[in-house]
């Protein structure tokens, strides 16, 4: 394995560095953890492209030597599928927040996942609208403050993962910055993954979730991380009172019996091409 | 053996948090520095390097 | 060898896309567009292309522009609501210069309106729709086999310019049954495709220009060349640059790269406009009904002719400049409450009087109503100039 200080050096951009997240943001240690997983899979740059939305994580797209686009808000993962559709032997990995990728583009999210088609979703959620300031999000937990819940949120938050698995996504993972080899791992497993993968990278932003939730310290957000993530092994021994409040870590969903979208869209040109009609139901 | 990248670094403070043996520090100009006198007590456990947000610390392994 | 055949407009879009080499659609369904994805959905996986009904029309937009950062021709199609939702992703396209096309067969609006009836209430929208300054092309066909050629077009200019084309139609031309005579073959019908760097991949400035067309040449992505797309303002690196000078060059090149090239962007027909005293100004759908009129009203004396912008955007600004020298009056008819009139105007600087018959009733207008109001105009200008 490549050391950090190597890998920074490989597959930054020049002079992209200092990059513009706060101090102590932890998109930094999500995008680390990719580069990481990508040079552990032995992708070649050319054969990578990473397409984001629009938020501070998806800054991350435009940090990166591969091919890469900063989209729209909500947009990534729609970009991607058309980009998945004319390149299928391209790794094609997302990025998208919390916000870009459960509200605005929620609907993006339950159809790639539905279609199964072989992308690598990331999404940084740090529980917040971070690029706009603090506004509360889907993934926000109940009960939270934010700059648009100054009395505290009273909307459920979605879990993510379970979301994407019931729309039909076949690996889901969750892993947090503090436990950043088991990030590393489920990112290599889910770009391995053929068909639709998400992986949830739990990050902190302590300028706009840290400071109006008690947990300033970006130190203290990891710390928070550590204590409340479970490796989906003790998870699964757990009773609910055990579970409170905690989340289970490691990849939580996997299935391989079901075909990836481009390689089942092949099968619609075979039968268009011989002629025949669709196999009528 | 420690490399900082100064430039890069914003004081965030978590190498320090999470370096098992005290070594590192934030200092007034808010950058990450090793505390005077714990310049042999470095493990090269590569906590700070892991956790660095800002890849502004690097923990050279002596010898390789 | 050809075949003549009895076509739907819509229909004649789809064969004009694969002759072309469109090779990718997303979309949504809508009226009165719908034969345009159902078309695709059976011709693409024919010659080798994929067709994908997304989710919604954002997604449509949006996976036509990452196939064509794949380096596929990639188009999509859609009506009214529709063409609302895509905006967004328009101005995606103008910023960073992915080249598509948007079919826009126009209803009745706003919001759900009269979705089987046609209208031409977009014109402004197809120039205007997405936030912000922003320069791209917008062509409309008035008859079936004007169809099938003006969608080849769209997909050349888009690649050649670099820009979103809208091919706005409206719900007559989309819907009528015409005959149309059609290569058995399209070998040679494809558009040429964007140009592509002539230098490695080490020297690739992603949005820097090398020669005097001011398009920047674009390389597939996958294919070597890495680089990066955003809709931020950005420099020749593609990169965001927020200076004031970056954000002034970058507008001034997206319209400059069209500006400079109006003369092939630019088609108009004129028909029997040499000696006309009133000459009416249509597009699309509405300008059939023009033709009739205008020999109607020759054959009771009135010297008539008619100018149909082919290219609705950019502004056809000379040739209509030139028919308020010649003529006496202009007269413009189309099927909204009045849009295109306001560039006719600006654009005969008070030389004559512009005219307008603005239907907005469901339903085109026949010429003896067209000619109708040409005979009103006609008798207003008697002993002018
Ligand atoms: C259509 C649209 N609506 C709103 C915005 C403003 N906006 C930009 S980023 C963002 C939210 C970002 O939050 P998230 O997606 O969670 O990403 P983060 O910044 O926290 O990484 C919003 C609302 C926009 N750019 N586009
Ligand atoms: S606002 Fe939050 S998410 Fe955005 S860069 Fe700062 S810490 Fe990171
Ligand atoms: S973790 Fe990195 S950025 Fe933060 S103080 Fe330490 S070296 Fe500096």
């Amino acid at each position: 394995m490549k050391s950090m200080e190597e890998l920074v050096n490989e597959y930054f951009r020049p002079n992209r560095l200092p990059h513009l997240w706060c101090p102590g943001c932890g998109n930094g240690v999500v995008l680390g953890a990719l580069l990481k997983a990508i040079d552990a899979e032995g992708l070649a740059k050319d054969d990578v492209a990473v397409i984001s939305g629009i938020g501070c994580s998806s800054r991350a797209s435009g940090y990166v030597d591969f091919n890469t686009g900063n989209t729209l808000h909500g947009r990534a993962l729609p970009i991607s599928t058309g980009l998945k559709m004319a390149r299928p032997d391209l790794n094609v990995i997302t990025l998208s927040g919390d916000g870009d990728c459960s509200a605005i583009g929620g609907n993006h999210l339950i159809h790639a996942a539905r279609r199964n088609i072989g992308l690598t979703l990331v999404v940084f959620n740090n529980s917040i609208y971070g690029m706009t300031g603090g506004q509360y999000s889907p993934l926000t937990p109940q009960g939270a403050r934010a700059t648009t819940a100054p009395y505290l949120t009273i909307e459920p938050s979605f879990d993510i993962l379970a979301l994407a698995e019931a729309a039909g996504a076949t690996f889901t993972a969750r892993a947090t910055t503090y436990h950043v080899p088991i990030l590393v791992d489920v990112l290599r497993k889910g770009i391995r993954h053929e068909g639709f993968s998400i992986i949830e990278a739990v990050t902190g932003c302590p300028t706009n979730f840290g400071r109006q939730n008690k947990l300033a310290a970006p130190a203290m957000m990891m710390e928070w991380q550590k204590e409340h993530g479970v490796m989906k092994a003790a998870w699964d021994k757990m009773d609910p009172a055990q579970r409170e409040g905690k989340f289970p870590i490691g990849v939580l969903s996997e299935r391989t019996d079901l075909k990836e979208y481009t390689k089942a869209y092949d099968e619609i040109i075979e039968r268009a091409q011989s002629g025949k009609e669709a196999a009528s139901a | 053996m420690l490399k900082f990248y100064t430039k890069r670094c914003k004081g965030c403070g978590i190498c320090a948090h999470f370096c098992p043996r005290g070594v590192l520090e934030i200092t007034e100009l808010n950058k990450s520095a090793i505390v005077p006198g714990k310049e042999n007590d470095c493990i090269s456990c590569g906590q700070c390097e892991m956790r660095c947000p800002d890849y502004a610390i690097f923990v050279k392994k002596e010898g390789a | 060898m050809s075949r003549v055949l009895l076509m739907q407009g819509n229909q004649a879009v789809v064969e004009g896309a694969i002759a072309a080499g469109v090779r990718f659609y997303g979309g949504y369904p809508i009226t009165p567009s719908t034969e345009i994805a159902e078309g695709m959905a059976k011709r693409l996986p024919q010659v080798g292309g994929k067709f994908m009904q997304t989710e919604d029309e954002l997604a449509g937009i949006g996976t036509v522009l990452g196939a064509s950062l794949g380096g596929m021709k990639a188009m999509t199609a859609t009506s009214g609501p529709g063409f609302s939702l895509k905006q967004e992703m328009i101005g995606l396209a103008c910023s960073a210069e992915i080249p598509c096309v948007v079919v826009n067969v126009q209803r009745v609006g706003p919001a759900t309106g009269q979705p089987t009836s046609p209208s031409q209430g977009d014109v402004m929208q197809a120039r205007w729709g997405t936030h912000g300054d922003h320069w791209l092309i917008a062509v409309s066909p008035s008859s079936v086999p004007e169809c099938f050629d003006l969608t080849r077009r769209a997909v050349a200019l888009s690649e050649k310019y670099r820009c979103p084309v809208i091919l706005l139609m409206d719900e007559i031309i989309g819907h009528m049954r015409e005959r149309i005579e059609l290569p058995d073959n399209y070998e040679g019908l494809e558009a040429p495709r964007r140009k592509q760097p002539d230098v490695s991949p080490e020297n690739y400035l992603a949005y820097a220009v090398t020669d005097g067309s001011k398009v920047p040449a674009m390389a597939d992505f996958g294919s070597g060349y890495r680089w990066h797309v955003s809709g931020l303002i950005h420099d020749e690196t593609g990169f965001p640059k927020g200076t004031p000078a970056a954000t002034k060059n970058s507008q001034d090149r997206l319209h400059a790269k069209l500006r400079d090239h109006e003369d092939d962007i630019i088609q108009v027909e004129k028909y029997k406009t040499e000696d006309a005293d009133v000459i009416v100004i249509a597009y699309g759908g509405a300008a059939r009904t023009a033709y009739d009129a205008v020999d109607m009203a020759r054959a009771e004396g009135i010297r008539a002719g008619l100018l149909r912008p082919v290219t609705i955007w950019p502004f056809a600004d000379n040739a209509v400049k030139e028919a308020a020298q010649t003529a006496k009056c202009l007269l413009v008819h189309e099927l909204n409450c009045g849009q295109y009139v306001r560039e006719v105007g600006r654009a005969a600087r008070g030389l004559v009087p512009v005219d307008l018959y603005a239907k907005y009733d469901n339903e085109p207008a026949t010429p003896e109503q067209l000619l109708e109001k040409i005979r009103e105009s006609a008798e207003k200008i008697k002993g002018a100039k």
